[in-house]
């Protein structure tokens, strides 16, 4: 067994005991607790904090409750900070003399039993510290398969009880005040979250390192060449720069790809900047593309700067329809609207025009990349593309 | 020769699990999120434990209790989760508590840009922790690192029993790149080290020919103590101020002693060049570049990639800078490893070029800074 403490006086208790002790940091302990019984099972894991640390680690309780893990709480609710001096904590009634002055009148006392059914708790009891059968409550936690939280209610005579009057009776009485628990909570019954992790982890297959590509081609170039691809979120760019990068590991080139794109989910550019060479990549910028797929008017926007300090040495494969800032680079403008491509078809497309010319790649070297990153449907479909573009 | 297509992400959960990983908790953030989906793949099938943690201080504190618990441990995320480590880093220093972290490092300050890159992070993560002990932090380049690095971090949280740093960034960690995997050294594994039989167990007690506890795991069968309050040998609470000195020394020199056998780098010293360019990271990708060109040119400098961060490696510095007239230390951010640079070469002309606006520093740059660095000769 191990008994896990948190901050304050309730965090001396692991000093009590003849057990495993792990004595960590405020409101934290259950964080600790959830690790040690995913690495032990077979471990009894019982952890114990005051009405401080419900407080501070208010967010672990919640998901403790939510995943039903076997552990056990106890919270040691004298309801105040006892070892700083006596502030008020998340239980400490408003009409309370504290040491937070009159802080304390403007906050609502938690009633943590009732969170944590809301939560999903299993097994909820609440008790006097002064309980004749406080053992047996403490078993009845100890013994439920899942999480149990057990509300012990205490005097503070260090730094409460000498300015409030709180007795065991008054404890007693204040207990009746609030919604009975009294054990397990069938609403909120389910499986243990141990056992369960551990069926659904031994459905899974195991995972294989990523594909290794064989070199069966010769790149039509044998320098460095590098390829931005400007689009929008939506269209594969990404997707597109993988192939580009499967295509040159076909030819055995080295490959780098890098992206950039913003937070928002779907939406805003979609920029891949990939480089091939016969030769290890060094920077992974493009300092001077040779060529740029033009598919998306955020891509091109955010890289507007680009066009003008291209010379005629670069290709430029355009969307038609897209505006481009003015250049001095080849721009072949390709109406791939008119040809019924769809949008999200666009850098595929423009891959395999490129391929048409033996431009960076070769038919052969995309048709390859395919094959390695689709399959069934996706494969047919793309296939069929790349045979009308090339 | 094969190549496989992953990122430095990928290799870094790739590396992490050669090493023995088999419990990772982490919540997501971008630009380290795949991380976290790599181990949800790898760790499952394997037996191992990945958990989604509520929050950051959450995954790391149950990386802790599955370390004590016995477990080889990671857990990754950028600045802003880093921020939310820092008392648990602190907790993980005082407790000897073997745990890798990595920090996918983007654009601050605070949530800054979740998509662009930066090494803002490099001095917090050594000393973003009360008390200011000493942490190991290692710096890839590029994918491959991601995985070696890795797998040495497990081996370097094993044996000095403390967190252990992966300072990566967006730009390598979301940067897809040709690896040969099967080349790929797979260093011999270290594992925590067992107390010999025949004492009395106590958790933080060291023989004198030794700076770090022997462990054993909690839930075992011999009983465990884990604390975050200052300890004695026993784990329990001391006030003994001679004792506690002898502990903080202890947990100062563990580190500093040792950092000679973990001082990982690269070098391409030129006996006739002035200048050396010192940087980490994937800066250190743009100054190969410039290494290479101004060499094939006939107008070398020197470089040297540092891989170890923290400690610093100071007699590494030393003697590898001994032979350069000017220091160009380059970083992505707006100075941070050079104070250390400066601090241990204080006689040496140390000049600095750095960014911190989600770019990375491009070869032309470090090259127009070369010219002006040699030219105010």
């Amino acid at each position: 067994m191990v008994m896990v403490s948190d901050i304050g006086c309730s965090g001396l208790f692991d000093t009590f005991f003849n057990t495993h002790a792990f004595h960590g940091l405020h409101g934290r302990a259950l964080t600790y607790a959830t690790g040690l019984k995913l690495a032990r099972p077979d471990l009894k894991v019982v952890v114990t904090m005051g009405d401080g640390g419900i407080g501070i680690g208010g967010a672990h309780i919640l998901s403790a409750c939510r995943r039903n893990l076997d552990l056990t709480l106890l919270i040691l609710n004298n309801f105040n900070f006892g070892m700083t001096g006596g502030q008020f904590s998340a239980t400490t009634p408003p009409d309370a003399v504290v040491s937070s002055g009159f802080l304390n009148r403007l906050e609502f006392p938690i009633d943590i039993c009732q969170a944590a059914r809301a939560a999903g708790a299993t097994y909820l009891a609440r008790c006097s510290g002064f309980h004749k059968d406080l053992s047996g409550v403490m078993e009845g936690a100890l013994r439920h398969e899942g999480f149990a939280l057990v509300d012990i209610w205490g005097l503070c005579p260090g730094r409460y009880t000498g300015r409030n009057k709180l007795t065991p009776r008054a404890i007693e009485e204040g207990l009746t005040r609030l919604p009975p628990v009294a054990g397990p909570v069938e609403e909120n019954a389910g499986k243990e979250y141990g056992r369960h992790y551990r069926e659904l982890a031994a459905a899974l297959q195991p995972a294989s390192p990523p594909a290794s590509i064989d070199k069966i081609l010769d790149p039509p170039e044998k320098v460095r060449s590098e390829v931005m691809i400007l689009g929008d979120a939506g269209q594969r760019i990404i997707t597109a720069g993988e192939i580009l990068c499967r295509a040159g590991l076909t030819a055995g080139l080295r490959v780098t790809q890098k992206n950039e794109y913003n937070i928002t989910v779907l939406r805003g550019p979609s920029i891949s900047e990939v480089i091939l060479s016969p030769r290890e990549i060094g920077f992974t910028g493009l300092e001077r593309p040779n060529v740029v797929l033009a598919l998306g008017r955020e891509g091109v926007q955010r890289r507007s700067v680009l066009f003008e300090r291209l010379g005629p040495e670069t290709l430029i494969i355009q969307a038609q329809g897209l505006n481009l800032p003015s250049t001095r680079a080849e721009v072949r403008r390709m109406d791939f609207r008119g040809q019924k491509i769809k949008s999200n078809d666009w850098a595929l497309a423009a891959l395999a025009v490129l391929a048409g010319m033996n431009r960076i790649l070769s038919p052969e070297m995309l048709k390859a990349a395919i094959k390695i990153r689709f399959a069934g449907e996706a494969l047919e479909s793309a296939r069929k593309l790349i045979d009308k573009m090339v | 020769m094969a190549f496989s297509l992953l990122e430095g992400n990928e290799a870094t959960a790739w590396g992490a699990v050669g090493a023995g990983c088999r419990f990772f908790a982490g919540y997501p953030i971008t630009p380290a999120t795949s991380i976290f989906e790599a181990m949800l793949e790898l760790l499952p099938p394997l037996g191992g434990i990945c958990l989604q943690g509520e929050d950051e201080i959450a995954s790391i504190g149950a990386c802790l209790g599955a370390s004590m618990a016995g477990l080889k441990v990671m857990t990754a995320t950028s600045g802003p989760g880093l921020s939310l480590y820092s008392e648990h880093i602190s907790f993980a220093i005082g407790g000897e508590i073997p745990i890798v972290i990595v920090d996918v490092q983007r654009l601050g300050p605070s949530t800054g840009s979740a998509t662009r890159g930066a090494d803002g992070d490099v001095q917090f993560m050594r000393w973003g922790c009360s008390g200011g002990l000493p942490v190991i932090v290692l710096a890839p380049v590029d994918a491959r690192d991601c995985f070696l690095l890795t797998w040495h971090a497990f081996n370097l949280a094993e044996e000095y029993r403390c967190p252990v740093f992966i300072a990566s960034n967006k730009e390598i960690g979301l940067t897809k790149e040709s690896v040969d995997l099967e080349a790929l050294p797979r260093p011999p594994i270290i594992d925590r080290a067992a107390p010999p039989p025949g004492r009395p167990f106590l958790p933080f007690e060291t023989p004198p020919d030794r700076l770090t506890p022997y462990f054993l795991p909690i839930g075992g069968k011999v009983l465990v103590r884990q604390t975050s309050s200052t300890h004695g040998p026993d784990g329990y609470i001391t006030t003994n101020h001679e004792e506690i000195a002898r502990s903080q020394d202890r947990l100062e020199k563990k580190l500093l002693a040792a950092v000679s056998r973990f001082t990982f780098y690269e070098e391409y010293l030129e006996a006739k060049a002035e200048t050396l360019i010192l940087c980490y990271g994937v800066t250190a990708r743009a100054a190969k570049d410039v290494y290479q060109k101004r060499k094939e040119q006939g107008r070398p400098v020197s470089l040297l990639i540092l891989k170890t961060l923290w400690p610093t490696p100071e007699d590494l510095i030393k003697e590898k800078t001994r032979g350069a007239k000017n220091i160009l230390v380059v970083e992505m951010n707006l100075g941070q490893i050079v104070r250390e640079i400066r601090r241990v070469i204080p006689e040496k002309r140390v000049e600095f070029l750095g960014r911190m606006d989600g770019r990375l520093v491009p070869p032309a740059r470090i090259e127009e800074m070369i010219r002006r660095v040699q030219s105010t000769e």
